[in-house]
């Protein structure tokens, strides 16, 4: 197998009730010896990505050839994201929950003659402590991990996710057997009301009411009801529904199995993005297992309760995410969004009454029915309960999954989890919500993230994505490039999301190339009040957001660029010139030999300059010079 | 029967009746493109925004679509709808210059003139896809389509070839709303196989 998991035998031994699970539970753990050695490898997108699975090969390789005691045999396990992707490849090491950082293929043989037979670390590979410098041995020890609350991913990173048996052991599947012994489907839905649970693929809409709403549809019209996951994420930067239906894929179905009993549906469709197909494999194999143990399928744990599901791909298109559009796409015809005054829960798939939730959201259902309302709504703040899962990129240090109780504060996220910005001054931004979310400044760092206050702030709670932004990057260009994205993903059924987002972007084009002019400004507000109003969908309503957002606390950088002809950040090509400080400049050569221009002049050892009538401005002196000589006006 | 405000104005319609058929009922203009009794309305166009109110709350919607209710008011001439007329206007000036209907009826509210750029000159059609959805569903042939999406999009046969499920009943040509269907259904309909021969005199 690809990713390197021994394949396990489905036990056809279908389970027929709460205490069957509980005593095949008991029996992998009891099968399970706890101070056996267990190599743990990242197989997450980030990890493959730097050669995790090179790692695993290694891992697998070497195990086989070398001469180990049976009894510190590792067993080796590939899981999914473990969280701090920018550190990948990751490895844990159980028992001792030895936590090593960017494993390369060589550092395995290492790793197997210290720490899994001599039980020593292997010291280069910990993880070090930003400030002091010292080595922290343990997941635990790290602020990144310490200052979280992993209840969605606890589970990610630990076990494999291609065996149910993994997943039984932590406790997988027990509210379902739970519910369905103890609970009537009211009072599920009523528990979930009761969690306050809010969607989490971007609007926030409280889910026990979108169910109770879905339930009121089937009592007045009778006929079938469908639950369906939405996996469609698309948003740049985000990939955390990606990393749950990777790493915990039973944790989805499992929720969708509780909503399809409390809402009396048979049928259900999980709708995942064409560009995941490790999410697929892995929800693929988590039926199957779930079929063969009497989880999923025809009366399920002997209760009388009959539900399965099926995968449906996505189209490609990030218009499909959109509920109307989605349903569209299962129905099998082009994925294009329907007005929507008639609500979902009422007319979905098929006409039928249909509850949409986002793959996180369904991740938390089990934990709602588990642990009760009341622990559940303990979380986060009063409006916004449970923790929410954030995809912490681009100027950051620390790259990866964050899960924290809503209502986080950004500073806390980006700062303190995500270790500050590389060069050690506050961050600029952070984007929040994706391309239909906004650009909130430093001076806003203490806005804690939850959906009412983001939405105050002009932004967006979105999907979760947090792209951090220093002061390199120029809001003039983020504005641009949120744009271009949706003018390519518009499906254009309507006027002012088709033809309107041409016309935002080519004037920040013109900014950009310094030919703006100021009652520009007021026009790109109106045109964008416009589309707000007018669009069919919200991926046209939102579309001005990061625009307008920028543009409200970024006025003055928007001056610069139209009155002074001027990129503050260094980004807008046709704004800047790039010169060299004869006092910094060495003369080591580097960049003239770089330079595709050839613009670049100086003897060796002697300051260089660059001609700026020949000069593209493609910045590869400045990145290039290693003495800071380069300098961007 | 549903009661309910235009412009503060009550009116009384069957239930099942959207805003805009309401508005028409009472002589209350509102400016259509995309919308026609004979097919499903399917809000593309957006010029049928009107303003929804409720105390200080509102939002726009498509008076098309959005289905008349008890109570609710419905203003028309408010500056959020204008702000949204006058941006449509805008767009469908520069995107189909040739159409004269457009033309004229951007005029009537106001517009006269568009900051966006001409392409081309000769354009008329907008994309609002009446002449597809009426070939479906009235004359049940669906020889014509959208092909293409986002800022790509056209209309025309599947593949854009001339095919011969077109029966050049022209019913797309009556309703299309600007005028381009009439310069486009040569393209949509195959040309017949048989030549007629003239007759010897
Ligand atoms: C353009 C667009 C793209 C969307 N993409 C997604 C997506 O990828 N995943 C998702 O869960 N919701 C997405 N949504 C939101 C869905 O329409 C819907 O609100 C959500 O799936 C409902 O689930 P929730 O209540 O659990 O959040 C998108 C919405 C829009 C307008
Ligand atoms: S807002 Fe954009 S994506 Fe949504 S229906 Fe209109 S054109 Fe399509
Ligand atoms: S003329 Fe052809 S394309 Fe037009 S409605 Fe009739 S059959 Fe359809
Ligand atoms: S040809 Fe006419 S009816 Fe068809 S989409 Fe274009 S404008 Fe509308
Ligand atoms: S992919 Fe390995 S830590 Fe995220
Ligand atoms: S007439 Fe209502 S959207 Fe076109």
């Amino acid at each position: 197998m690809s990713n390197g998991n021994t394949a396990i035998s489905i036990d056809s031994i279908r389970l027929n009730s709460l205490e069957d699970l509980n005593t095949l539970r008991q029996n992998i753990i009891d099968k399970h010896d706890p101070n056996k050695p267990e190599v743990l490898i990242c197989h997450g997108t980030g990890c493959i990505a730097n050669g995790s699975v090179e790692v695993i090969d290694a891992f697998k390789k070497i195990c086989a050839d070398a001469d180990i005691d049976a009894k510190i045999m590792p067993g080796i396990k590939a899981t999914g994201c473990q969280g701090l992707c920018s550190k990948g490849p990751l490895v844990l090491i159980k028992p001792q929950g030895l936590f090593y950082q960017k494993v390369k293929a060589s550092d395995v043989e290492d790793i197997i003659q210290k720490t899994i037979i001599k039980n020593e670390p292997v010291e280069r590979l910990l993880y070090k402590d930003p400030k002091t410098g010292k080595p922290i041995k343990t997941e635990e020890e790290i602020p990144y991990y310490s200052l979280q609350k992993r209840v969605i991913l606890k589970n990610i990173g630990k076990i494999d996710p291609t065996s149910i048996h993994d997943k039984i052991a932590v406790g997988g599947y027990q509210a379902l057997a739970k519910a369905l012994k103890t609970m009537t489907p009211e009072e599920v839905v009523t528990e979930v009301a009761n969690s306050g649970l809010r969607g989490r693929g971007g609007a926030g809409f409280p889910t026990g009411r979108k169910w109770q709403g879905a339930l009121k549809a089937v009592e007045k019209k009778g006929g079938p009801v469908y639950v369906v996951v939405n996996g469609d994420e698309g948003d740049p930067g985000a990939f955390m529904d990606c990393a749950i239906m990777e790493g915990d894929p039973h944790a989805v179905l499992e929720g969708l199995i509780l909503g399809a009993y409390a809402l009396g549906a048979n049928k259900g469709y999980l709708y995942i993005r064409a560009e995941y197909p490790l999410a697929v494999k892995h929800l693929e194999m988590a039926m199957e297992q779930a079929r063969a143990h009497g989880l999923l399928g025809d009366n399920i744990l002997n209760s009388g309760f009959s539900f399965d599901a099926q995968i449906n791909r996505g189209a490609g298109a990030f218009v499909c995410g959109e509920s109307t559009a989605l349903f569209t796409s299962i129905e099998g015809k082009a994925g294009t969004p329907r007005p929507k005054y008639v609500r979902s829960v009422e007319e979905g798939l098929w006409g039928n009454p249909t509850v949409l939730n986002n793959v996180e959201t369904w991740a938390n259902i089990p934990l709602i029915i588990k642990k009760g309302a009341d622990w559940y709504s303990s979380i986060g703040t009063p409006k916004s309960t449970g923790t929410k899962v954030f995809c912490l990129v681009g100027k950051v240090n620390n790259v990866g999954l964050v899960e924290v109780p809503m209502g986080t504060p950004i500073t806390k996220i980006v700062d303190e989890i995500g270790g500050g910005i590389p060069s050690g001054k506050p961050f600029k931004a952070v984007q929040t919500g994706g391309p239909s979310g906004g650009c909130i400044p430093n001076k806003l760092k203490d806005t804690p993230m939850d959906f009412d206050s983001l939405t105050d702030a002009g932004a967006m709670m979105g999907s979760g994505a947090m792209i951090v932004m220093d002061e390199h990057d120029c809001v003039v260009d983020i504005g641009r490039y949120f744009l271009r994205f949706l003018e390519e993903e518009s499906c254009g059924k309507c006027i002012p999301c088709r033809l309107g987002l041409t016309k935002m972007r080519e004037i920040l084009d013109n900014f950009s190339a310094g030919k703006g002019k100021i009652e520009d400004i007021e026009t790109l507000q109106s045109l964008a009040k416009a589309i707000q109003d007018g669009a069919l969908c919200a991926l046209g309503t939102s579309a001005p957001n990061p625009c307008l957002t920028t543009i409200k606390f970024f006025k003055d950088e928007y001056l610069a660029h139209i009155n002074d002809q001027k990129c503050p950040a260094g980004v807008c090509k046709e704004l800047i010139t790039y010169s060299i400080d004869p006092d910094a400049c060495t003369g080591c050569r580097s960049c003239a030999r770089l330079c595709p221009e050839n613009c670049i002049t100086g003897k060796k050892k002697e300051p260089h300059v660059i001609n700026a009538d020949k000069c593209i401005r493609c910045g590869i002196c400045l990145e290039t010079c290693k003495f800071d000589a380069v300098q961007v006006n | 029967m549903i009661k309910f405000n235009i412009n503060d104005t009550e009116v009384e319609v069957e239930p099942g009746c959207t805003v805009l058929e309401a508005a028409r009922q009472y002589g209350i203009e509102i400016p259509t493109l995309c919308y026609h009794e004979s097919v499903a309305p399917s809000g593309a166009c957006r010029l049928c925004m009107v303003e929804l109110k409720d105390g200080n709350w509102s939002k726009l919607v498509a008076s098309c679509i959005y289905p008349a209710a008890e109570g609710i008011n419905i203003y028309t001439e408010t500056e959020r709808v204008h702000n949204v007329r006058k941006w449509l206007f805008e767009m469908l000036l520069s995107k189909c210059p040739g159409s004269n209907e457009i033309k004229e009826m951007a005029s009537k509210y106001g517009v006269t003139s568009t900051q966006f750029p001409i392409e081309n000159t000769d354009e008329k059609c907008m994309l609002c896809g009446l002449c597809t959805r009426v070939c479906e569903e009235v004359v049940g042939l669906s020889a014509i389509s959208i092909v293409d999406r986002g800022v790509h999009k056209k209309i025309g046969s599947p593949f854009l070839v001339p095919s011969d499920v077109c029966v050049a009943c022209g019913c797309c040509v009556t309703i299309c709303p600007t005028g381009a269907m009439s310069a486009r259904i040569d393209a949509v309909r195959r040309t017949p196989d048989v030549t007629l021969t003239p007759l010897a005199l």
